[in-house]
This record gives C-alpha cells, sequence and structure tokens, in this order.
C-alpha cells in the first residue's frame, strides 16, 4: 500500500499547470523545426519561424505560450495500491487554483454557462478524468487545452456502413470547417468506437501520446497515416494562410463498440499543444 | 492581401463580452467608452502581466466569433481589426464598401505578440476581467492583411494555392 498525501498532489498539479503552459513538449518543438524544412509555402515557413521563436521566447521567462491557458484537464491513473488522504479531487483542483495563481496564467473559466457566464477567478473547476489501473503509482498529466481548437472539434454517430471511408471523410470535414481558427498545424485525436461520451474521451487522451508516434495496431497506424497525407493535402496550411502542413500527427484510439454503431470523436489539438506529467 | 505589415500605434482590445457592450450602447445611444472612429480593434484577452511588465501573453483570439456584431462597428467608425481566422461575406463586404482593413497576426505566439506592447491600460468594463477593454500602444506588432478593400481573402487564396487533388 503506497501512501500519497493530497497536499503531494496539490504540489505537483500547482507546478505542472505552469510548466505545460510555459514549455512546449520536446516532441512538438522538434515537429514543428521539421515542417519548417518541409512546408512549401513562404508565408508559413515564416509562421513556422515564429512559433519556434514564441516558444524560446515562452520558456527563457516564463510567459505563457499562448494567452489562452486553457481549461485545466487532468488525468489521474491511479494504481489500485495507491491510498490517498485527504479529498482527491479538491486537492486537484486547489493544485489547479495555486498553478494558475502563481504562474500568472489567464484565468479563462465562467459558471453558468447559458446565462450568467461569471468568471470562476481561478480557472477552476479543472476537468479530471480518472483510470484505476494496477500496481502502487499515481500518475498525473495536467493538459491545458485552449479553446480555439477545442472548440472545433466533433463528434459523429455514424453508422457501421460508413466505415473507415466515413471516419476518414469526418477528420477531413472537421479540419475543413475550422480552416484557421482551431490555430494549425494540428494534432488531431481520433477515437473510434466505444460509446458517444468514450469515443470523444479516447480521442482527447489521444493527444497525450508521443508526438507521431503510430498506433500499435498496424490497422490503425495505416488510417493514421492516410488521414494525415488527406489533411494535408487540403492545403489549409499554418494558420491558415496556406500551406503544405495543416496537421504534425493523427493519434488514433479504436476500441469495441456495439452492433449497429460507429461512434467517432474528433478531438483538435492547436499548435501550442501542452501537456506534463509526474509520477507519485 | 497578404501584405507584411509591422504596426505602431494604439489599439483597443474586445473579445465576445466587450462587442455585445458596445453594441448595445451604440443602441440605445448610449456614450461609448472611446470614440470609435478611426480605430483598430484587437480581438485579444491577455494573461494577466507579472509585476513589472506591461502585459501577459496576448495573442489574437478567434475573429469568428465577433462576425454577429462587427459590421455595424465599422459602420460605426471602426477602421481596421486584428484578429485570428477568416471573416464571413457579410464583414468582408463590411470592409470593402467603408474602405477598412482585417488583419491577421500570429496565433498562438501570446509570447512573442506581447513584446511588441508598450504600455497596456483598461479603459472600460473591468468587471470582464480578462474580457475588459484595454488601450494598448503597439511597436512593431507583426500582421498581415487577411482582408482588404479589393475583396482580397488571404485564407481562401492561400488554401486554393496548396491544395491538392481535386480543385
Amino acid at each position: 500500500m503506497k501512501e500519497i498525501k493530497a497536499s503531494a498532489i496539490t504540489q505537483a498539479v500547482a507546478r505542472l499547470c505552469q510548466e505545460a503552459n510555459f514549455v512546449l513538449g520536446e516532441d512538438v518543438l522538434a515537429a514543428l523545426k521539421q515542417a519548417l524544412k518541409t512546408e512549401q509555402s513562404p508565408l508559413g515557413r515564416e509562421v513556422l519561424s515564429r512559433l519556434i521563436e514564441n516558444a524560446r521566447i515562452a520558456q527563457k521567462e516564463q510567459l505563457p505560450l499562448c494567452q489562452d491557458c486553457g481549461t485545466a484537464v487532468v488525468f489521474l491513473e491511479i494504481g489500485q495500491e495507491v491510498h490517498i488522504s485527504g479529498d482527491l479531487y479538491a486537492a486537484v483542483e486547489e493544485g489547479v487554483r495555486q498553478g494558475y495563481t502563481q504562474g500568472y496564467l489567464r484565468k479563462s473559466i465562467v459558471s453558468k454557462p447559458f446565462s450568467a457566464r461569471t468568471n470562476t477567478k481561478d480557472n477552476t473547476p479543472p476537468v479530471i478524468h480518472t483510470e484505476i489501473v494496477p500496481g502502487e503509482r499515481l500518475k498525473i498529466a495536467v493538459m491545458p487545452k485552449g479553446a480555439g481548437a477545442e472548440n472545433m472539434s466533433k463528434l459523429a454517430m455514424l453508422k457501421p456502413g460508413d466505415g473507415r471511408q466515413g471516419i476518414i471523410n469526418l477528420v477531413i470535414r472537421t479540419v475543413d470547417d475550422a480552416g484557421g481558427n482551431s490555430c494549425p498545424p494540428l494534432i488531431i485525436g481520433l477515437g473510434i468506437g466505444g460509446t458517444a461520451e468514450k469515443a470523444m474521451l479516447i480521442a482527447k487522451k489521444a493527444l497525450l501520446r508521443k508526438l507521431a508516434e503510430p498506433n500499435p495496431d498496424p490497422e490503425v497506424a495505416e488510417l493514421e497515416k492516410e488521414i494525415l497525407a488527406k489533411v494535408n493535402a487540403l492545403g489549409i496550411g499554418p494558420l491558415g494562410f496556406g500551406g503544405t502542413t495543416t496537421a504534425l500527427a493523427v493519434h488514433a484510439e479504436v476500441m469495441p463498440t456495439h452492433i449497429a454503431s460507429l461512434p467517432v470523436a474528433v478531438n483538435l489539438q492547436c499548435h501550442s499543444a501542452r501537456h506534463k506529467e509526474a509520477v507519485l | 492581401m497578404g501584405t507584411q505589415v509591422l504596426i505602431s500605434g494604439v489599439v483597443y482590445t474586445a473579445r465576445d463580452a466587450a462587442h455585445e457592450r458596445l453594441i448595445q450602447a451604440l443602441e440605445k445611444g448610449e456614450r461609448l467608452p472611446f470614440d470609435l472612429k478611426g480605430q483598430t480593434l484587437y480581438y485579444m484577452g491577455p494573461s494577466p502581466a507579472r509585476p513589472g511588465e506591461v502585459i501577459g501573453a496576448a495573442g489574437p483570439t478567434t475573429s469568428s466569433r465577433m462576425d454577429l456584431y462587427t459590421p455595424r462597428l465599422i459602420a460605426a467608425g471602426i477602421r481596421a481589426m486584428i484578429g485570428k481566422g477568416s471573416r464571413p461575406a457579410e464583414v468582408k463586404e463590411a470592409i470593402k464598401k467603408h474602405k477598412t482593413v482585417y488583419f491577421a497576426t500570429i496565433a498562438g505566439a501570446g509570447a512573442l505578440l506581447s513584446k511588441s506592447i508598450k504600455q497596456a491600460a483598461v479603459i472600460a468594463y473591468e468587471d470582464l476581467g480578462a474580457e475588459a477593454i484595454l488601450r494598448l500602444d503597439i511597436e512593431g506588432f507583426p500582421a498581415i492583411v487577411a482582408n482588404d478593400v479589393y475583396g482580397g481573402d488571404l485564407f481562401a487564396q492561400g488554401k486554393a494555392k496548396y491544395q491538392k487533388g481535386k480543385k
């Protein structure tokens, strides 16, 4: 039995909120640098080099990469042998509160979404997803998710007969409809199967994967590759100004589903792909 | 369209909530927090400034959420807008008709863009927090002409140029 104090969780979450907002992942930065070499549009290359410059400034000066410091999406993977003393969710929420205050991050959460829309002033509540796994580790991943790309995400309950092509068409349509609004180049999280809400969850979780690592199932990896090529053929380019780099990667997660269903969720991630992890 | 510029001078920030209030004030004939005539709007809500700094990260938000209000504000005197993403036909028409311009800037480069902002002051709707109207003094702020008086559209033209397959 591993004992973990709520205060340790708060501390970790506060630190991860700030790190995620200031330091772009190595894999994302490398992908932007690679795209700079292959992008055919001169303006597209200009944009990519500014984004790389932005990452340098943000890390150096501890400034947010993007002013939209997002909704704090927190993934918890709790080992069955872990015992937490204190209120877990309150500890995570306090960590977000502290991280967003200490880091001078933007507070972008409002309550009463269809009426008063009053800012909660501390970027809480976070959105928390919890999974119980074997073992005695507590893994915390914090993903600040900006609204720009999130707002362009889509869920479709396809018919089984729509099949593989139906999935491809949905992703293309989603990226095309978004245009520059989702801040390409994108990382496309794709969730196939399960039920409506599960498809969306696995699509978002797919964004935690190391960039451009293919799905271990060759059939799914093939789909990822085909979709990436077709998305880049749209010509939307960096920030929608036109170009050949509209997406850096497609991460697809697949699970079994109902005989009558084909749920397909597309969760878009902008180029400011932010997530940091810690293990307690 | 497509011209890259560096903008220096005064701009006013306004997002959804501020636009809603400005339009309501115009409709009721109330005094506006600043004279719209000849001014530039920047669709932006910054992260808080660290002590001693002018402003936090300050990149643009999605312009399309302001489309509903934009033709009215252009007719009332707004000269230019800076944001992210494309605008629809009604906004492009208003831009042509009133000889204004829409600039897109480097979306997601919040840290980089903050460096071009030399002064920032809340001038209205402080209760909106990050969505308050700020008066910004900017210098060498990078932007690109996205929609011009000739009906040019950077997003449409860029995509058409690099699109592969069916045209």
